[in-house]
């Protein structure tokens, strides 16, 4: 059906994008499709030692997964931070991801996860890692028809930790001028055996900076390796000036958010450790 | 005008905290806002704006919007008439663009439909040819002699010849030989600061109902701070008679001083009559953004000199300010009030005002003074810290208090500025440790406040209640405040007073709700009137009982014999004279009109602690508390919620909230998302410490207090983030990125 209409389409799972875009005038689709009805789209799954979360569960339903919050910390808290109490009923981490808004929340701690996302296409099913999806300001690497079905979060090894700050100048009800998440897994020794680190807000898409994680790889966060991964996240940036902050503000701080997101992994990692 | 010995009098209901009688409506959805009315057969109507900041309208044509099935009427420029007057004319110019369009949003033409999908389906069919013109934005490049012109020839005969054409309007005042009390400073301080222009930031949006019911004939509903003002204006515009034109304002989400003057009201009018059927116009936040009056903004340059001692010796400033693209008078606000709090023996203040292609000013909540008493109050900031003096001490010295000539002419009667420094020097606030990365900030902060045209009616109801018919419209629960003195004057409780707002048929002219002057002056003609209804009830009294109505008192709500040679008569309730009145003479009522003097000027002090966070620039308010003077609070919640409003606001102006303007003259921000005004988990409690000192211009003492509460918290918070960073800082708003580059030193 989405294939098949010539006009513009939107897939609609919590509509709190798609609805704001029709109000202010800025989509006009001739076919909206609602998908969160179809089965199996609101149901968050164990599998594998990890979880597939449907692309219609709300930030809400994530938030209360008491098991998904342990696991994915730094994820949960990404999505938590969309919006307010009344938004976080509707909104979806599928919907953030095909958004396609540099600035989303949700998707930088999908990329640190190394999260894969379940496509339903014309052919058929396939796997797509979350990196692969954005494509510039408003745009997908998604094909018409293509509906995005579920999220997939890996299991991970004991002693891991992950963790997402954003920026804005008011503490909700904002977009992140800047953000970061970092995941990481510690040895036995408290040294970090692998690390993902992804940046929001400064490129036309979600960064993906090796270079920070390398920058930790092998260290115990003490300050020379932490200022390593900002100054990483600062080289990587390739911001714009807007009224939302400037090209030097958000390389600075980027690579601030980098660097207190690292640490609060770490300690989670250190609690996970202990708890496990 | 003497008080009824205030300062001993007991107030019985006047200082209590009744409900709201608009509460239970507004908060189940009930109370009648501007888009709340419709009316049979009513049309949707939708307003084409300029997407360029400066542009000549080359042509327009309607002719396929016309021509869209539903579309009923089209107005543009050509559809009003001209006014003599230049203050009306620049209301309608801003209403409806007359060959140049001004600022990015400036109205070029309106279309009414049988919905609002197709009156917007006809708004992409108008066919605008523009020529741009050079622009400018910024109030400092406006004022240089080569800058685009805006208009040409609106500058008044105070201007010196030689200036920038955009250069309307010049002001002084000051006393004393400024270069003498220089000379006898021990240190001079100068600097200059910025300020953005604001947005009142009211959460209801413009919104109008209008029909025409004969040729001149017409009803008017909309969300206004003023009815009579807008009735004053639309029938001059739509070249009607006053009698002819019913205003009724709605219940207001809001208005600052934003909603009072008119945007759409004139439009709807004239398309209503040019289609025979009521017209609603409701703006979107981006209209009301781009469209609707922000503050001005603002270039200062403020020159202090102080002893060693704390002594200021003598202050000028230099006020640059823009109020858009039409003449505006603000500045005057400015340049009288920047040093208002302080007894000085010499001081000097030059305003300028500066035409910008940006929307034309609307009055904002002590419209003028927020900013030139922040540049005041950020320098006598740094003054005190460079004498390493407390910065309480040195304002309670210099403080303007009773019998003082004030920096704009006149001399201070009872004043509450000591008395507030002193609490505020007294708080726990002021000697609470602070953390590292933390500092305190405060500043004082003044308005003048106003009192104005008013006409009350309170009508005795044959049940024993009261009816209070005033006219103007209820922003900060006035009707509380009306009601709690009607019933302190007349003996009655709170429960049997309604008081309502009235349409413009209903009432002789009441001047906008502005200028804080609604509890002072509505309420003062409330008393009068109640006064003249209680004397009417005397009267009946002594008719019934025979007795001369001199010989009759007013006491708890009852009419009494005076003194033992009056008679032996029983008191008579207010319940027991309105039940027989139809037997005495008929129904009874109380009025009062007049032009209200003797609005005591008001003064409060803020306080505020900060913390930055010196790796992203973010500012945190960890504590706040407000001190003001309010004469005498009749309903003290409200005071508060005046007090607690007014620091927010400024505190948003402070940190976050600005017109952005990119390179070619538009408005980048205009939605609540990239314009911030603070969120509730922004902010700490604000604390409020309300002072009594007595208005000696009103019966109870009253003072106006819905404006000065905006003033201090800009040079407050500015003081605070200062003295954390260690780093002067000159602009507003101090947004992260601003605090971050100044910590960067770049
Ligand atoms: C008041 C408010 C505050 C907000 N605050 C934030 C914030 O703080 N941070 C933030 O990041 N965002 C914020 N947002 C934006 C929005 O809420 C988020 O992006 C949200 O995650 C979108 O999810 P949704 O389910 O509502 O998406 P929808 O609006 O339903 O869809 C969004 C986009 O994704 C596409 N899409 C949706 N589902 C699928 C699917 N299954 N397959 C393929 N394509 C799909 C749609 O076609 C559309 O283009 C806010 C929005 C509002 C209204």
């Amino acid at each position: 059906m989405l294939a098949a209409e010539p006009g513009v389409t939107r897939i609609l799972t919590g509509g709190t994008d798609v609805m704001v875009q029709m109000r202010a005038g800025l989509a006009a689709p001739a076919l909206v499709v609602d998908v969160k009805h179809l089965t199996g789209l609101r149901a968050i799954t164990p599998e594998a030692g990890g979880y597939r979360i449907g692309a219609a569960v709300p930030g809400a339903v994530m938030g209360e997964h008491a098991g998904l919050r342990a696991l994915w910390p730094g994820v949960v808290e990404g999505v938590e931070l969309i919006g307010s109490t009344q938004v976080q009923g509707r909104a979806t981490m599928a919907g953030n991801l095909c958004n396609g808004s540099p600035a989303a929340d949700a998707v930088p701690g999908l990329v640190a996860a190394d999260a894969v996302v379940r496509i339903m296409g014309v052919d058929g099913a396939r796997d797509c890692p979350v990196i692969d999806i954005p494509a510039g300001p408003g745009r997908t690497t998604l094909a018409k028809g293509d509906i995005v079905t579920s999220i997939f979060l890996p299991a991970r090894p004991a002693r891991s930790g992950d963790a997402y700050l954003r920026f804005t100048p008011r503490s909700e009800m904002d977009i992140a001028v800047v953000s970061a998440a970092v995941s990481l897994t510690l040895g036995a020794d408290g040294a970090v055996t692998a690390a993902r680190v992804a940046l929001g807000a400064v490129a036309p898409t979600v960064l993906l900076v090796d270079e920070a994680a390398q920058a930790i790889i092998g260290t115990r966060l003490d300050d020379a390796a932490l200022a390593a991964l900002a100054a990483a996240c600062s080289a990587a940036c390739r911001p714009i000036d807007d009224k939302r902050g400037t090209v030097a503000f958000r390389t600075q701080v980027a690579g601030v958010l980098a660097r207190r997101a690292a640490s609060i992994a770490r300690d989670r990692a250190h609690s996970a450790g202990d708890a496990a | 005008m003497p008080r009824d010995n205030n300062d001993t009098r007991v107030f019985k209901v006047v200082g209590t905290r009744p409900p709201r009688p608009d509460g239970i409506d507004k908060v189940t959805g009930r109370a009648m806002y501007g888009a709340d009315v419709t009316a049979p057969g009513m049309l949707s109507a939708q307003i084409l704006r300029s997407p360029h900041a400066h542009a000549r309208i080359v042509a327009i044509d309607t002719a396929a919007a016309a021509a869209l099935p539903g579309v009923k009427a089209i107005v543009t420029a050509a559809d009003f008439m001209a006014q003599d007057d230049a203050g009306l004319d620049d209301i309608l110019v801003n209403c409806m663009a007359r060959d140049v369009v001004l600022y990015d949003g400036h109205a070029v033409a309106a279309v009414a439909a049988t919905t609002p999908a197709i009156a917007r389906a006809a708004l992409k069919l108008i066919d605008v040819t523009y020529e741009a013109l050079p622009h400018v934005t910024d109030v400092d490049a406006a004022m240089r002699p080569d800058a685009p012109v805006v208009q040409a020839g609106r500058a008044n005969e105070s201007v010196p010849a030689g200036m920038s054409p955009n250069v309307t309007h010049h002001c002084e005042f000051g006393h004393g030989d400024v270069d003498a009390g220089f000379a006898a400073a021990d240190v001079i301080v100068e600097r200059s600061f910025t300020t953005a222009a604001t947005h009142q930031g009211y959460i209801e949006p413009h919104a109008c109902l209008a029909t025409f019911t004969g040729e001149d004939k017409a009803d008017l509903w909309c969300c206004t701070q003023g009815q009579y003002n807008v009735r004053t204006v639309c029938a001059a515009l739509m070249g009607m008679e006053a009698s002819q034109l019913r205003v009724t304002a709605s219940e207001i989400g809001g208005g600052f001083g934003g909603k009072t003057t008119v945007f759409i009201e004139p439009v709807a009018l004239a398309l209503s009559r040019k289609a025979g059927r009521p017209v609603k116009i409701v703006m979107s936040r981006d209209e009301v953004f781009r469209a609707t009056g922000p503050t001005v903004s603002s270039s200062i340059d403020v020159r202090i000199g102080m002893t060693r001692d704390g002594r200021i010796t003598a202050g000028e400033a230099v006020l640059r300010y823009s109020g858009g693209a039409f003449p505006c008078g603000t500045v005057d606000m400015g340049a009288q009030s920047a040093f208002a709090a302080y007894d000085m023996p010499a001081v000097r203040t030059l305003g300028w005002n500066a035409l910008t292609n940006r929307p034309k000013e609307a009055a904002y909540r002590a419209p003028g003074a927020p900013m030139a008493i922040y540049a005041v109050e950020s320098v006598v900031d740094e003054l005190c810290q460079t004498l390493a003096l407390d910065p309480l001490d040195v304002r309670l010295k210099n403080a303007a208090r009773k019998g003082t000539l004030s920096s704009y002419g006149p001399t201070f009667d009872d004043i509450g500025l000591v008395a507030t420094l002193e609490a505020a020097k007294a708080h726990p606030h002021y000697h609470a440790p602070l953390g590292p990365g933390q500092g305190r900030g405060l500043s004082a902060g003044f308005w003048f406040n106003f009192g104005g045209n008013t006409c009350v009616s309170l009508n005795i109801n044959t049940d024993g209640t009261v009816g209070v018919t005033e006219g103007n419209p209820d922003i900060g629960g006035s009707r509380a405040a009306i009601s709690q003195m009607a019933a302190e004057e007349l003996g009655l409780p709170y429960e049997k007073i309604r008081t309502i707002v009235a349409d413009t048929a209903s009432l002789g002219h009441n001047d906008v709700t502005d200028g804080s002057r609604v509890t002072f002056a509505v309420g003062l003609a409330t008393i009068k009137a109640a006064q003249d209804a209680v004397a009417k009830m005397c009267a009946r009294a002594a008719a019934i009982w025979g007795i001369d109505p001199d010989a009759v008192e007013w006491v708890d709500g009852a009419a009494q014999p005076c003194g033992p040679n009056a008679g032996k008569f029983p008191p008579m309730s207010l319940a027991e004279i309105a039940a027989v009145s139809f037997q005495t003479g008929g129904p009874i009522a109380g009025h009062h009109e007049f032009n209200a003097d003797g609005a005591g000027v008001s003064f409060g002090v803020h306080l505020v602690d900060v913390e930055v966070d010196r790796e992203t620039g973010a500012t945190k308010v960890l504590r706040y508390t407000v001190f003001q003077d309010a004469g005498k609070a009749v309903h003290p919640s409200y005071v508060e919620g005046q007090m607690q409003g007014g620091a927010v606001q400024g505190i948003g102006w402070a940190l976050n909230e600005e017109y952005i303007y990119g390179e070619d003259g538009r408005l980048q921000n205009p939605g609540f998302l990239d314009y911030r005004i603070p969120v509730a988990s922004d902010l700490p409690n604000i604390d409020t410490v309300i002072l009594e000192i007595p208005n000696p211009g009103h019966p109870y003492g009253v003072r106006g207090v819905g404006e000065t509460p905006i003033v201090p918290p800009l040079a407050a918070l500015s003081n605070a983030v200062s003295r954390a960073i260690g780093l002067r800082l000159n602009r507003l708003p101090m947004s992260p990125p601003r605090i971050l580059a100044a910590l960067s030193g770049s």
